[in-house]
Formats: structure tokens, C-alpha cells, sequence
């Protein structure tokens, strides 16, 4: 087990190393000077640009701007905004436990809904649940998320009057960490209602965001059950007079697990994607908005340092991932 | 007593946010920073200078003219080269958790929030890493002002290398807000500096109290104002982005004032009885620059026959869908020394056509060059110049579209030499229309922002005395006589003037639309 981490943790150096790079050119690869667009239509005279230009330290050689990036990183600075005047890390901390927040109930709803749902189309093969429930799961998958977003806010918002539109908490809260999770710092409050309030706001956004991990786990679930119920040892089972919930529920299940949990990780890519959307139209203060905002303002440092966070986010989960089959699957562990 | 009412309030704010001393106000964006004179949007200002700060001279609610602020009068020397602020006494800066003043607003709170814009060597211009102070420089501040001298505690001079008479609105200005020195001071004591543009402090109607970053700021009233409290206890912005979720919030109740509505909203936001929408025109322009260095646009009729070609009312409706007017003048009608009497070159094709036959231009071909951005002056540059094609099509003129990356076109645009006319427009900064007029078309700026080129000699000498002259009534004949000259030289089509809808909770009362762009809560009330 050790050695199998060892050598997965040394994958990452490379992936590192790449990533530095892309986040570093991406963004001066976009046409667009950061000092320009901060001027806008009110221009900047030469000698102030120069000036801003050596303020910024754009005037150094590229090669230079960017070791001076790594090696930043290397004493654990990831530089300033150059919009907020602020340390990017303690930016990123700030917003991070709500992007986490709101992706963990994410990815929870759709796991929790998705297999279930998968095993119960997969044993129903080819009747009516399954066909209703694959075609919803297409139609989930393909909707744009800002549209659905906005469409669950009309109905359960505007016209239900359910749910509060967006935010995160009630404004008449004031909750201010520790954790920076709003379910679990409500609770330590002990402000009255202060709790109801956080879920409540969770849910649209919530539901908006599992939409397209759920469709995706409950297709994967059903054709990994669908293969692995035609096996011979679920034959058996059943020929041994197995209990059918006893034989689909925990002999197929647990192997069909191993593809779906892959697809687990991986919608961790695709949820960072989806909450960028969902972040803006639910106001939710998390890392989707920041990032989307800084590379509208080109504010290089924010997008080097984000990206370089984000992307470590992902290998670390990836890495779990791997874990986690080791506990599923032994062969993969001592392979 | 007191105690009673500071208690029922209390419980009143704890049930509901949007009760009666709550205001809350959907804002479009985060703050930047909190210290003004770091940045230029108004997003910033909205969560600084408009709510929390005052300056020397202030712009009356909702209008631009100026009136006294921190000073309560000031003299203006015969050179015009001297102005001596006499300042208000007993103005208390704010306290809250994280500041207690010991004195109350001096001479040297002024002399520090200039100084340590203008000067590097001040121990404060860096109190914030990377700070720079982009408004102070681009009104020309560094150029314009020589010294600012304390006379005595109650008593600041500042000194200027030219007689400038904008001088005073530039003062109204965010950038020019006052803060504590004493605050300063105590912050850098403390190994803090940067707090200076997180938790900010002034002596405005408002006092901070936090900030979840793009989340939820939160303000309270400040009881010691120097002029009678807000009406308002707290002041609360929700950060929501989204323009039709802001609309969705506005209809639960879950905000009182909203900015920038999607245009396409405007008719369900006025058949909702619980929703004022409040419209003003904006204080911009948005136009189409000539290059009247090349020929033909060198020709004044020339210009003015391209006018008459384009259909501004059907570009207004179109593109505007009534967050629009149409503009004749190159200052907007908020403004004073708007001229009303000038008459706009009508749409008139045919009259076009002969006016450019009698020029002697025939097959004429033209680029127009239309901005990447979104702009209240202009919500759809690329879908204007298709419609300014196609009019100009019908009399005969070729017309290319051609458009830039942001930040190069502005600057591509400013080429003496340039092809083709350019779609632009400006947003006023001091309500002073020196600040249109000489910015965008005078001599000194060909070249940079005046992006006709143009430069008339009798246009150039009227903005440049009426600079100069301190007293407002000769200064508005000045300008009035140079939008006449304007409209007959025409540098530029005058395409419109955004209009500004703001819909409001119908429970909000006194809410006046800043023609800055602003949004300003200090006399504003709620009723239940």
C-alpha cells in the first residue's frame, strides 16, 4: 500500500510542474493588457503605464516572471491580487469551504439518488421505471445548468415561495467561521434558526449542481450492474437460492462499485466546471465566481494561483480515488 | 425611551432583514477594496465613498451640481491659483469595533488623504501593497495641484499651477474622500496597514461593519453624523450577480433596491404592484467618432450628411430596448450648460445623398469600427454598426465592420491616422462638462481620447476660458455657445445617452438615482 501511494504521489510532480505552466501561459496567452483594462475607456498616459508596468514587475523577461512564480510557490506565496490587494491564498481560503460545501451535499444528493436509481433500471432492464428513468438522466445531462438554475429558482423561489432565491444565509445571521462551512458554523452559533436558514439556501443550488453528476452516475451504475449481473458468480448465487436484494444489492453492487466510483472522482472536475455557473446565478461565495471574475480583469496572479490550487484540489481527490478502489477491489491495491 | 426603541429594533432585526429599519440593496458585483482612492468603478464607490465617506465639497443628492461637505465654505483666490477650505468643526469619524477616535476631523485628515495619493515619499502611500491611485492621476492631480498647506487646524489652502475652475467637482469626487489620519496611523502602528483598505472608516451616514467576501456587507447608521441621521438602521448589500435573479430576490421581498435590470424584465418590473421602476438618463454619451483628419470626413458637411443618413431613433429603440435616449448634444441633458436649443441633424436619406453629391463624394467606403464590450452607452456595439451599415448602404456608402480586443481598441482608436469612425462613448467623473468637452474634444487631446481628432480653433478657445472662469453662470454661456459650434462642426454622430431603470421595493421612499452612477442611501426611508 505504501509503495503504491509512494509512486502515485510521484506522478504528481510532473502534473505539477504542467500545470505551473498552462496556468502561468493560459492567461497571458488571452489578447487583453491587465493595465489597459483596468484604465479603460479613460486611458492611462505612457509614462504612468510605464510606471504600472514596473509596479506589477510586467517590464521583467517573461522567463523571470514566471520563476519568480515557482519560486513563490516554493516559500508557500502565491502572490497578490493585483485588483483586491490581497494575498491570492487567503483569498482562496475564504471562498474555498463554500465551493466545498456546496459540491460535498452535491455529490452526495447525486450518489445517493444515482445508484440506487442505477441498480433499481438495471434489475428492471427494458420496463417502464428504467426507460423513464434513462430518459429523464438524458434530459438532466443535457440541460444547461444556468437555464435549470433559473427555472428551479422561478418555480421554488418566485412562484412556490419555498426557498429563499440566493445567498448563502439568512441576513439577519451573522456567522463568521470557524470552520467556514455554513451547515456546521450555524450550528456551533446557536443563533435560533440560524441552521434551517443555511439549509434551506443549500438546497436549490444543491439540487441544480447534482443534476448532471446524478444522470451520469446513474447510467454508469446501471450498464456496470447490467454487466456484471450476466456473470456467472450472480447465476450462482441466484441458482444457490440467494434472496434477490442479498444477491443484486451486495454481491453485484460491490462489483459494479469500481467504475462508478471512478466516475465519482472524476465529476469532481465537472462539478469545479458546473459551480462556476451555478456559484453566479445562486450568489454563492465560492471559488467558480472569483476565478471567472479574475480572468475577466486578467489579474494574473488570482488566475496563477487559483488554477495551481484548484488543479492540486483535484489531483488530491484523484488520489483518493485510487485509495478508495484498493479498499473495493484488493487486486488493484497489491497489483 | 430610547433604550425601548434601540430594543424593539433590535428584535425587529432579528426577524426579519427586511423590516423596517433594513434596507437591503441587491448589488451587481463585490467591492474591489473599500479605500476609494484605489480604484475606479462604482461598484467600489457604492461600498465606500457614497455611503461611508464625505469629501470637502459633495454632490447634491442626486444631481450634479456641488455643494459645501466637510468644508462649510471656501475662497477662491483672483488668480484663480489658490482655493482656502474652511473646514466644519465637530465632525466625528466613525466608531466601531475596530476604531475609537480620540479627536474629531482636522486639518491634517485632509492634508493626509491627498498627500498620500500624490506623494511617494508619504509614509502612507503604501500602506496597501501595489497601491496605486489611478483616479487621482488620470484627473491630472499631480499636475494640477503644487501644495496643500495647513493654515490652521480648521483652515487647508491648496495651491495650483493653473487656474483650473473644475477644480471644486473634481473635490466631490470618491477619490477625493477624507479619511482618518489618526486611524492610519494607529494601523501602521499596529503592523496592519493593509486593514486601511478592508475595514474602512470616514465620517459619512454609514459606519462598516463586515464583509463575507462576495457574499454580504453589512453597514449601520452612524449616529454622530454631522447632519441629521439616516433614516435607514442597517444598510445591507447582497452580492447577486445574476441581473434576473436580482429581479427574482426584488419579488420575494428578499431586497428593496435593485441595479441594472435586464432590459428584457423592464415590462414585468412595471405591471408589479409591490415595484417603482425609477428612470433617469445616465451621465454618458455614446457616439460615433469621424477621423476628421482624413478625407472626406475632414469636411464638416460631409459629417453631417452621414448623420442624416443614420436612423438614430430605430438604433436607439432597437438596440436600447428603452434604457436609452437619443443624444444631440455631447453632454448629457443631467448635466448644467445643456444646451436645448441646438437642433439634431434629422434622418433624412435623401437629403443625405444630395448633401453628399453636392460635397462631391461619390463610392465612398468607410470602416466602422465597433467595440467587443458591453457599455450603458452602448449595450450592443456590433449590432449598431450593422444597422449603421445598412443605412448608409441605402445612400450609397460602403461601410466595413472592424473590431478589436478591448484594450487595443481603445488604444488602436487613438492613432492620428486612423481608418474609419469609431464607436465609443464616455461616462462623466465630476459632473463638470469640462469634463466632456475639453476630455473628448479638445486640442490637447488629439491623438489620446479625442477620437475624432478634431481640433477647432473657436471650440478649443471657448472650453479652454470657460476652464478658467470661476463663476458658474459665465461658464455655462461659455459651454452653451460650444455645443453650438459642436452640432454645426458635428465631429461626431451623437448616438444616445443611457437611460438608468432602477427597479425599487415600493416600500422605499426618497430614493433618488445618482446621474454618477451611484447608488446612494442617505435619505432614504422605509415604510412598512
Amino acid at each position: 500500500m505504501l509503495s503504491f501511494l509512494a509512486r502515485r504521489l510521484l506522478t504528481f510532480v510532473p502534473t505539477f510542474v504542467g500545470v505551473t505552466l498552462i496556468a502561468f501561459a493560459f492567461i497571458r496567452l488571452l489578447p487583453g493588457d491587465p493595465i489597459l483594462l483596468m484604465a479603460g475607456e479613460r486611458g492611462v498616459s505612457a509614462e504612468r503605464y510605464e510606471q504600472l508596468r514596473q509596479q506589477f514587475g510586467f517590464d521583467q523577461p517573461i522567463w523571470q516572471q514566471y520563476l519568480d512564480y515557482v519560486a513563490g510557490i516554493f516559500q508557500g506565496d502565491l502572490g497578490t491580487s493585483f485588483v483586491t490587494k490581497r494575498p491570492v491564498l487567503d483569498e482562496f481560503m475564504a471562498l474555498f469551504p463554500a465551493t466545498v460545501e456546496l459540491g460535498l451535499c452535491a455529490i452526495i444528493l447525486a450518489t445517493l439518488i444515482g445508484i440506487p436509481a442505477g441498480v433499481i433500471a438495471a434489475v428492471n432492464r427494458g420496463k417502464f421505471f428504467d426507460q423513464a428513468l434513462m430518459s429523464t438522466a438524458l434530459v438532466g445531462y443535457s440541460m444547461p445548468i444556468f437555464w435549470w438554475a433559473l427555472l428551479l429558482i422561478i418555480v421554488f423561489s418566485g412562484w412556490l415561495g419555498w426557498t429563499p432565491v440566493s445567498g448563502r444565509m439568512g441576513l439577519v445571521y451573522f456567522i463568521n467561521g470557524p470552520t467556514g462551512f455554513m451547515l456546521i458554523d450555524s450550528l456551533l452559533s446557536g443563533q435560533s434558526g440560524a441552521f434551517r436558514s443555511a439549509v434551506a439556501h443549500l438546497i436549490l443550488p444543491t439540487v441544480a449542481l447534482a443534476t448532471i453528476p446524478l444522470a451520469v452516475i446513474a447510467r454508469q451504475t446501471r450498464s456496470a450492474m447490467l454487466e456484471v449481473l450476466g456473470e456467472d458468480y450472480v447465476r450462482t448465487a441466484r441458482a444457490k437460492g440467494m434472496s434477490p436484494v442479498r444477491v443484486n444489492g451486495v454481491h453485484a453492487l460491490r462489483n459494479a462499485l469500481i467504475p462508478v466510483v471512478t466516475v465519482i472522482g472524476l465529476s469532481v472536475g465537472t462539478l469545479l466546471a458546473g459551480a462556476i455557473l451555478t456559484e453566479t446565478i445562486f450568489s454563492w461565495p465560492g471559488i467558480g465566481k472569483w476565478m471567472v471574475d479574475s480572468i475577466f480583469r486578467r489579474d494574473y496572479q488570482v488566475v496563477q494561483g487559483g488554477l495551481l490550487l484548484i488543479a492540486l484540489v483535484v489531483m488530491i481527490v484523484n488520489l483518493l480515488v485510487d485509495v478508495l478502489y484498493g479498499f473495493i477491489n484488493p487486486k488493484i491495491r497489491k497489483g | 425611551m430610547k433604550k425601548i426603541i434601540a430594543l424593539s429594533l433590535g428584535a425587529m432585526l432579528m426577524g426579519s432583514a427586511a423590516s423596517a429599519a433594513n434596507l437591503v440593496y441587491c448589488s451587481e458585483g463585490s467591492p474591489e477594496g473599500f479605500d476609494p482612492a484605489l480604484y475606479t468603478s462604482g461598484t467600489t464607490f457604492d461600498a465606500s465613498a457614497r455611503n461611508v465617506m464625505n469629501s470637502l465639497v459633495e454632490f447634491k443628492h442626486g444631481e450634479t451640481e456641488t455643494e459645501p461637505g466637510l468644508a462649510e465654505s471656501w475662497e477662491v483666490s483672483e488668480d484663480g491659483l489658490e482655493y482656502t477650505f474652511k473646514l466644519r468643526q465637530g465632525v466625528k469619524f466613525h466608531t466601531t469595533d475596530f476604531f475609537t477616535p480620540t479627536r474629531d476631523l482636522n486639518a491634517d485628515d485632509v492634508i493626509f488623504s491627498f498627500e498620500r495619493q500624490g506623494s511617494a515619499d508619504s509614509p502612507y502611500h503604501a500602506m496597501t501593497q501595489g497601491a496605486s491611485y489611478e483616479y487621482y492621476n488620470s484627473m491630472s492631480m499631480p499636475d494640477l495641484i503644487k501644495s496643500i498647506e495647513k493654515i490652521d487646524d480648521y483652515t487647508v489652502k491648496f495651491v495650483l499651477n493653473r487656474p483650473e475652475a473644475p477644480m471644486i467637482a473634481n473635490l466631490a469626487m470618491p477619490f477625493a474622500s477624507i479619511g482618518s489620519k489618526e486611524y492610519a496611523d494607529q494601523l501602521i502602528e499596529a503592523g496592519t496597514p493593509e486593514l486601511f483598505n478592508q475595514q474602512p472608516i470616514g465620517t459619512g451616514p454609514f459606519k462598516f461593519v463586515g464583509y463575507q467576501k462576495d457574499a454580504v456587507i453589512r453597514f449601520a447608521r452612524n449616529d454622530d453624523y454631522w447632519q441629521e441621521p439616516a433614516a435607514i438602521e442597517n444598510l445591507i448589500f447582497a452580492i447577486t450577480p445574476d441581473a434576473s435573479v436580482r429581479f427574482q430576490k426584488l419579488k420575494a421581498g428578499e431586497c428593496h433596491v435593485m441595479p441594472y435590470p435586464n432590459p428584457a424584465d423592464l415590462e414585468a418590473m412595471k405591471s408589479d404592484p409591490n415595484i417603482n421602476v425609477v428612470s433617469r438618463e445616465g451621465l454618458n454619451v455614446g457616439y460615433l467618432a469621424y477621423n476628421t483628419k482624413v478625407a472626406p470626413f475632414d469636411k464638416p458637411e460631409v459629417r453631417k450628411a452621414l448623420n442624416q443618413a443614420i436612423d438614430k431613433q430605430a438604433i436607439v429603440d432597437g438596440i436600447f430596448q428603452g434604457a436609452g435616449a437619443p443624444a444631440k448634444n455631447p453632454i448629457p441633458p443631467t448635466m448644467w450648460s445643456y444646451n436645448d436649443a441646438t437642433v439634431d441633424d434629422a434622418y433624412d436619406p435623401e437629403a443625405a445623398k444630395a448633401a453628399l453629391e453636392a460635397a462631391g463624394v461619390t463610392d465612398l467606403s468607410m470602416k466602422i469600427w465597433a467595440m467587443p464590450v458591453q457599455r450603458p452607452y452602448n449595450p450592443n456595439a456590433r449590432r449598431m454598426a450593422e444597422m449603421m451599415q445598412a443605412d448608409l448602404e441605402k445612400v450609397g456608402v460602403k461601410a466595413e465592420i472592424v473590431s478589436y480586443e478591448w484594450g487595443e481598441y481603445l488604444e488602436r482608436s487613438k492613432a492620428e491616422d486612423r481608418d474609419g469612425a469609431v464607436l465609443l462613448g464616455w461616462t462623466g467623473d465630476n459632473g463638470d462638462p469640462d469634463n466632456f468637452l475639453a476630455v473628448l474634444l479638445g486640442c490637447d487631446a488629439v491623438g489620446d481620447a479625442n477620437r475624432a481628432q478634431w481640433c477647432n480653433e473657436e471650440f478649443d478657445g471657448i472650453i479652454k476660458q470657460a476652464k478658467e472662469e470661476s463663476d458658474q453662470a459665465e461658464r455655462t454661456k461659455l459651454y452653451e455657445q460650444a455645443q453650438i459650434i459642436f452640432k454645426e462642426q458635428a465631429p461626431w454622430l451623437t448616438i444616445a445617452h443611457s437611460v438608468v431603470n432602477e427597479p425599487i421595493s415600493t416600500k422605499v421612499q426618497g430614493y433618488k438615482i445618482d446621474p454618477f452612477g451611484g447608488h446612494v442611501f442617505y435619505g432614504v426611508s422605509l415604510t412598512e
